[in-house]
């Protein structure tokens, strides 16, 4: 297997490929040389699904390209295409420099359904590394694929895939009669697919992920006032949280679901507030006469780091949830706002100012080190895909705003774009629950 | 209060603005510097119906009433000496229509975070309610609205654009 750590990085291009789903158009925009070689043949009865060719092997090459952690085989550049383990000869794999194969097929199942069989190879030692049967119908075999890359990436770098999950995002267009249109869509992680969960002829903004998945916090400012509203997505029913004369904004769920961190700004200024889901209470967390505003959680739920302009400019500060003094995180630059744990909880991502560029910054916390991540010159909204591989971001191209993502390293760079609008303020979803 | 409030609301205004700050203490000097600039001095006789304007007193182009938007610096909540005047009119044509209802709109440009700019033009748009209310408007008279960098007037990357995007402006619903 490929161990050689070359850190040359590939810039400009790597793979250039579209994830077409009607919405956002994904396009690799720097890789890394160091990807592993791995040859996804097509599985065999690829099934027609409502009208649409849904080709399995392909979704799971493209969601292993995207990663930047793989460099799938181009399939002309495949001898033959075995769909069974018999069929493989590795020795011809060697020569075409993979280390690693994935072969399957797609069975019909009992009751009109369907099971996707796979298994992935280690091309060197002739062994399966693992293979399982997905079962799914003829409208879920896309999630069916992203389930295999789940699959396929956790067994081949020990961190688990977060190719089924998806991400919500805000877009504004000029509608047909010239007025702004405002909608908060989700999609999948890959792009495809995306549906309109609400539509607004007024602002809409900061969707925030409940951490089961199932339901959206984002504001509206429907009325011409700013209102936090909690969507279920299943079902679109949506709830109106008590709002306050004033601001009414930036919701975060607690890790466990039970509270909700907002800023409000009825009692004068901006302040932090923590919203509790089943007693229905606000309880206030920052008294301050400065702003203070964008919490986030920790990922244990105990602390919540925020942005406030109380020293004189945006910095970002951890206070206890429960309360108390709150302690200044960032003192690198003069504008970082707001920040994000990782999934494990090492790093937060900001805004940070650098140069009079607005960029996405890590902070790791145990040393204060911060390690700019992206490029560009407007840079906001960073959010960590829940297995923290990489960070989605906005940022502008030319006069549109576009969605970028950029690995946790910083090797690998993509662009999502959007037909006809700008997108922006990406949040990831949390994993699928099965 | 509210009467003595409005009483020295009219004393600025007949006083022609002349030295008449809605600042107080160390603002003063500055605040008057603007005041008795030509712009300031000039204009503000439209109010009170002295030229030959027949129109409704918001939509005199004489009058600093015409002016419903001011610019704002990067970062700053701190409202500009030039427009001090504009402001001070406002205010008393509120004191002097306690029926009327204003929305001070708060607004930022693209750069920085969203949700932080919508807590600094609330900023904005409380300065301006203040000076609003100094000048003798009712506190339910005028409603603050914050708006962050959502709705641009001009798209552009650059200051020329930023600047027409930080702004406050005044809404009068019913007019």
């Amino acid at each position: 297997m490929n161990r050689v750590k070359r850190i040359g990085v590939l810039l400009g291009f790597l793979l250039s490929f579209s994830a077409w789903g009607g919405a956002l158009k994904i396009e690799i925009t720097q890789g890394v040389s160091s990807a592993q070689p791995i040859a996804i043949i097509p599985f065999s009865t690829a099934q027609v699904v409502g009208g649409v060719w849904v080709d399995v092997a392909q979704i799971i090459s493209d969601d292993l390209a995207r990663s930047g952690r793989f460099k799938p085989l181009p399939r002309l550049d495949m001898l033959n295409k075995p769909s069974s383990a018999a069929q493989v000869n590795f020795r011809n794999w060697q020569a075409l420099g993979q280390d690693n194969l994935v072969v399957g097929k797609i069975l019909p199942a009992a009751n009109g359904r369907l099971t996707v069989q796979f298994q992935l190879f280690d091309v060197y030692k002739g062994e399966q590394l693992t293979g399982f049967s997905v079962p799914a119908n003829s409208a879920s075999l896309r999630a069916a694929a992203h389930r295999i890359s789940d699959l396929i990436y956790e067994k081949l770098t020990g961190q688990k895939g977060a190719f089924s999950t998806r991400i919500a995002y805000v877009t504004s267009a000029h509608g047909v009669n010239g007025k702004a249109e405002y909608k908060i869509q989700v999609a999948d992680a890959d792009g495809f697919g995306s549906k309109t969960i609400v539509t607004s002829s007024e602002p809409v903004m900061s969707p925030a992920w409940s951490p089961r998945g199932d339901k959206l916090s984002y504001v509206s400012y429907e009325g011409r006032r700013s209102s936090i509203y909690t969507q279920t997505l299943r079902s679109g029913q949506r709830e109106k949280l008590r709002s306050f004369k004033g601001i009414n904004g930036a919701p975060a769920w607690s890790p466990d679901g039970s509270q909700l961190a907002l800023t409000l700004s009825k009692d004068g200024s901006a302040d932090i507030y923590v919203y509790n889901v089943i007693s229905r209470s606000f309880r206030r967390l920052t008294r301050s006469y400065a702003i203070d505003t964008e919490p986030s959680w920790s990922p244990d739920g105990r602390q919540i780091i925020f942005t406030s302009d109380r020293g004189g400019k945006p910095q970002i500060y951890r206070i206890s949830a429960n309360g108390g003094k709150a302690a200044r995180l960032t003192f690198e630059g003069v504008y970082n706002a707001r920040a994000s744990y990782s999934p494990d909880g090492k790093h937060v991502i900001m805004v940070h100012r650098v140069n009079g560029q607005y960029r996405i910054a890590s902070l790791e916390l145990a040393t204060g080190f911060t390690n700019i991540l992206s490029n560009g010159s407007l840079d906001e909204s960073p959010s960590y895909a829940p297995n923290g591989s990489m960070i989605l971001y906005s940022t502008s191209d030319g006069l549109k705003t576009i969605l970028a993502a950029v690995s946790s390293d910083g090797k690998v760079r993509q662009k999502l774009r959007l037909q006809g609008g700008d997108v922006r303020e990406p949040a990831w979803s949390p994993f699928k629950q099965y | 209060m509210k009467t003595y409030q409005k009483l020295l609301a009219s004393l600025c205004l007949s006083s022609a603005l002349a030295g008449c700050s809605m600042f107080g203490g160390d603002e003063q000097a500055g605040g008057s510097t603007a005041i008795n600039g030509s712009n300031g001095g000039a204009s503000t006789t439209g109010l009170n119906g002295a030229d030959n304007f027949t129109g409704h007193p918001l939509d005199n182009p004489a009058s600093p009433l015409a002016t419903k938007v001011i610019y704002f610096a990067f970062d700053s909540s701190a409202v500009e000496p030039q427009y001090e005047a504009v402001l001070a009119a406002h205010g008393a044509y509120l004191a002097a229509n306690n029926g009327v209802a204003v929305i001070v709109e708060g607004h930022a440009d693209e750069r920085g975070t969203r949700e932080y700019n919508v807590a600094l033009s609330e900023k904005r748009a409380k300065t301006v309610q203040n000076l609003l209310s100094l000048q003798g408007a009712a506190g339910n008279q005028a409603e603050a609205v914050a708006l962050g960098e959502e709705k641009p007037v001009v798209l552009g990357h650059e200051e020329k654009s930023w600047r027409l995007n930080r702004r406050v402006e005044l809404i009068y619903p019913a007019h």
